[in-house]
Formats: C-alpha cells, sequence, structure tokens
C-alpha cells in the first residue's frame, strides 16, 4: 500500500518565500527552509520549491535553496522553476533534492522529458501541467463556436506564464499522456481556473487526468478547507494533495488535514 | 557518545542527504572510499541508487568489496540503505543478473507487485518482523519512504521487517553485525532519524 500524500507548495523568489507568513512561531518567517522544517515536523509527506527568480543568479539560488533543504529537512522535495537541462536537474539533485518539476521548458522542448528520465530515472522527473478550461465538448459554450475536439482530447488547454498565454495545439490530458510516455513519472496538476478562489480542486479535470496516465497525479490549485483534500482523492482520483495558501496562512496545520483525510478513511502517513 | 560512520562512496546516489540526516542525529560522518578513513570509522554506510551490476562494477574497481567483508568480519556494524540493501544479498536479476556482495543469503528479484505500477514509490507502512535493535522506539506498521522497482528474499532468519505492495516484500534484514533496508531513512521525517539514530547507537557499543 502507498499513502496518499499531503504536499505544502512553497513559492520561493531570490531565496525567499513569497506568500503566506502567517506563522507565529518562527524565527524568518520568509525562510522558505524553516517553514520547510516546520511542515516536516508537521507530518508534510514531501514537499514542493517553486522558484520565481527572475534574476541571472536563478540557478545558483535554486541550488543554494536545495542545498540548505537537504542540510535541515528529512522528507522528499521537488525543485521546480528554471530547469531547462540535464545539467539544471543535476545541480539540484546532487545538491540533495528528489526529484525536478518542469513546465513550460518541457513545452518548448518535449525531448527534455526523456533527457531527464534516461539521466536520472522517471521517478525523478515530474511534469507540471497549468490547466484551464477552454471549451464545452458539444458545442454548447455560448462564447466559443469551436467543435468537439478543435483543442484536442480534452476541455482543458495548457497555459503558460500563469495562465497568461495558451498553449496552441495542446489539451491538457493530452499533453498530460505524451509527458508521461516520454518519461514524467508524477503530473503535479493545477487548475488555473480554481487557483486562489479557495473552491476546492477542479475535480473533472483532476479525473480525467488520473484515468488517463498510470503515473501518480498531484491536485493543485483551488483548496479552501480540508473537505476539499479529500474530494480530490477520492471523486478526483489524485495519489497527492498539494496545498499552499491554507497552510502559509495558518488556516489549518498540515496534522489536521492528515487527520482529516484519515476520518475520511483515507490511508494516510499520521 | 558520538560515532564516525563512514558512508562509502562508490560514485552513485546523492550521499549528502544520509550524510546531513547522520549529522542530525549526533553521529560524525564521513563520505569516503578511503580504506584507512572507513577503517577508522565505528560503522559503515553502503547507500546507493541506481542499478545494481554498474554499482558492483564500481564497488570492485574501488576494491571496496574486500574493504566491506573486512569491516563484517572485525564486528563493525554495515547498514546498506535501498540499493546498498540490495548489494548485500548474493546477486540480483536485474539487467541480466550479477553477484553482490554476498554477506546476506539470498538474490534480489523484482517486485511482484501484483498489477501495481514499478517503481514502488512512496510512504509504505513497515511491518517489523522481530526486534531489533535498529528499530527500537519505533513502532511496527510506521510508515517509510520508497522508491525501488527490486527487493531482496532474505533467509527467514535474517528478515526484520516487510511491507506490502501488490504482495509483500521484505525491506529490512539483518543478521549478527550486517543490517539493511529498502527504503530512505534519511528522506522518512522523524522514523527515518530514530533508525538512523539508533544505528549509530550500535556504532558507538561495538568496543574499538
Amino acid at each position: 500500500m502507498v499513502l496518499k500524500r499531503v504536499i505544502p507548495c512553497l513559492d520561493v523568489d531570490a531565496g525567499r518565500v513569497v506568500k503566506g507568513t502567517n506563522f507565529v512561531g518562527l524565527r524568518d518567517a520568509g525562510d522558505p527552509v524553516e517553514l520547510a522544517e516546520r511542515y516536516d515536523a508537521e507530518g508534510a509527506d514531501e514537499l514542493i520549491f517553486l522558484d520565481i527568480t527572475a534574476s541571472h543568479e536563478k540557478r545558483e539560488t535554486i541550488v543554494e535553496l536545495a542545498r540548505r533543504t537537504a542540510d535541515n529537512v528529512f522528507i522528499p522535495f521537488t525543485i521546480g522553476g528554471g530547469i531547462r537541462s540535464v545539467a539544471d536537474a543535476q545541480a539540484v539533485l546532487d545538491a540533495g533534492a528528489d526529484k525536478v518539476s518542469v513546465n513550460s521548458a518541457a513545452l518548448a522542448r518535449p525531448e527534455l522529458l526523456s533527457e531527464l528520465a534516461d539521466h536520472f530515472g522517471t521517478q525523478c522527473v515530474v511534469i507540471a501541467i497549468d490547466a484551464k478550461r477552454i471549451a464545452t465538448t458539444g458545442g454548447s459554450s455560448p462564447t466559443c463556436a469551436a467543435p468537439p475536439g478543435w483543442f484536442g482530447e480534452s476541455d482543458w488547454g495548457v497555459y503558460v506564464n500563469g495562465g497568461r498565454k495558451l498553449i496552441e495545439g495542446r489539451d491538457a490530458v493530452g499533453w498530460a499522456k505524451e509527458a508521461v510516455e516520454r518519461g514524467a513519472g508524477e503530473v503535479l496538476l493545477t487548475s488555473m481556473d480554481r487557483d486562489g478562489t479557495n473552491h476546492g480542486y477542479d475535480i473533472p479535470l483532476t479525473r480525467a487526468v488520473a484515468d488517463a496516465v498510470s503515473v501518480p497525479v498531484i491536485a493543485s490549485g483551488g483548496a479552501g478547507e480540508l473537505a476539499h483534500l479529500s474530494e480530490a482523492i477520492t471523486a478526483g482520483g489524485a495519489d497527492a494533495v498539494l496545498c499552499a495558501s491554507i497552510f502559509h496562512y495558518g488556516a489549518f496545520r498540515v496534522r489536521e488535514a492528515k487527520e482529516r483525510l484519515a476520518a475520511d478513511g483515507i490511508p494516510v502517513r499520521l | 557518545m558520538s560515532s564516525r560512520i563512514a558512508i562509502l562512496d562508490y560514485g552513485m546516489g546523492n550521499l549528502r542527504s544520509v550524510e546531513k540526516a547522520l549529522e542530525h542525529v549526533g553521529a560524525t560522518a564521513t563520505i569516503s572510499d578511503d580504506p584507512t578513513e572507513v577503517r577508522a570509522a565505528d560503522g559503515v554506510i553502503l547507500p546507493g541508487v541506481g542499478a545494481f551490476p554498474r554499482a558492483m562494477e564500481r564497488i570492485r574497481e574501488r576494491g571496496l568489496d574486500e574493504l566491506i567483508a573486512e569491516r563484517r568480519d572485525a564486528g563493525v556494524p554495515i547498514l546498506g540503505i535501498c540499493l546498498g540493501l540490495q548489494l548485500l544479498f548474493e546477486s540480483t536479476t536485474e539487467l541480466g543478473g550479477a553477484a553482490g556482495l554476498g554477506l546476506l543469503d539470498g538474490g534480489v528479484d523484482e517486485l511482484a507487485a501484483d498489477g501495481l505500477k514499478v517503481p514502488h514509490i512512496g510512504w509504505s507502512p513497515v511491518r517489523w518482523e522481530r526486534r531489533s535493535r535498529l528499530v527500537e522506539g519505533i513502532d511496527s506498521e510506521t510508515p517509510f519512504y520508497f522508491v525501488h522497482s527490486f527487493a531482496p528474499r532474505p533467509g527467514a532468519d535474517d528478515l526484520l521487517g516487510s511491507a506490502a505492495y501488490g504482495a509483500r516484500f521484505a525491506c529490512a534484514a539483518e543478521r549478527d553485525n550486517v543490517f539493511g533496508v529498502q527504503f530512505h531513512p534519511e528522506k522518512s521525517s522523524a522514523a527515518g532519524l530514530r533508525l538512523l539514530s539508533n544505528f549509530a547507537g550500535v556504532c558507538a557499543s561495538v568496543p574499538a
């Protein structure tokens, strides 16, 4: 049996946590490593760091982040943001990261996925997909006259740049399948429609991708209450749930989330 | 008492996380393939990620197979982690097969998994099959973090722990001063740190 996972996600800019510092008792609320230690102590199963640093020193900052995390945090962690090559991945994995997450770099050059899988194994490669609904199959959308299947095999488009740019000719389910065939060992699936809404994960999207691929799917975007986490796993078929704001702003503790999942009959590590 | 533990470096896998986890529990860790340094240590950890045959090649190239056997004979505690556990056994069927270090009886096979996807990745509860200094204070069925496609088949006397993934498989073994775990204690949070702390304690208890 593999237990279902709860994964806090930390957005990091130039080595500092970007949002969510509503914690008491932290010496330095902006330090991602200190926050990561806190989440580990509370029962987080894994951590994901998304680096959004725009500067030229990007590579150095994410390697330093991986190194400091590995020095202090003893659960698996993933680094995403700015991984564009085998060399980029090698640097953060050598520093102690367990996996790398790729998004726009894989869309620009899908071979990156197989290169990473060949070098490090599929277990190190996470494909991050930002998906957003763009059509209703059957043409019932009043704002879109596209026929069914126009965007591919699903109704969700693939976006980059924080949901601002649609990748033409890609749909989320088809891209997830292709990415897994190319070597991704896990799918981090973010609903751009739900992200930041607190209205719950996009269950139809999560279910569509979970049914289409053989690898674990991490549901992301929209968690506002603990019932949403259970729903993503039971109704959505997710293997893990990613949470950011509900933990960062102190609405819930990781421990509470795990206890709620257990109470709902979902096997978790307590 | 702080124990000195040598993490054997044969050029495969991430040794840094193991080193930092040992330091976290108060041990002194050295990543090395130097016989003098390894002989000075109270305990030896054989880590590893990757393919068994390639790992054995590199171990032999560096003469570490003989060094490991020598340390075993000297009574020094040895802990294999993940691939390092598998290497302690006699042989594997991975990639056409290869001979292992043979410190433990039995072979290594691909997980049966019973239709589940291999590799087995994630947190799975581990059942202790017997008492051991290595797992003292850690409840049976405590989850540990796994990333693997193969698992050993130890003799019944050496079986320390098991986990289920489709089928039940051996994930911890022990014979005298030789220990091995299929999971990653260095990535298994408090339970993993406790196991490493226990190992450091075993190392410290052996008279030099």
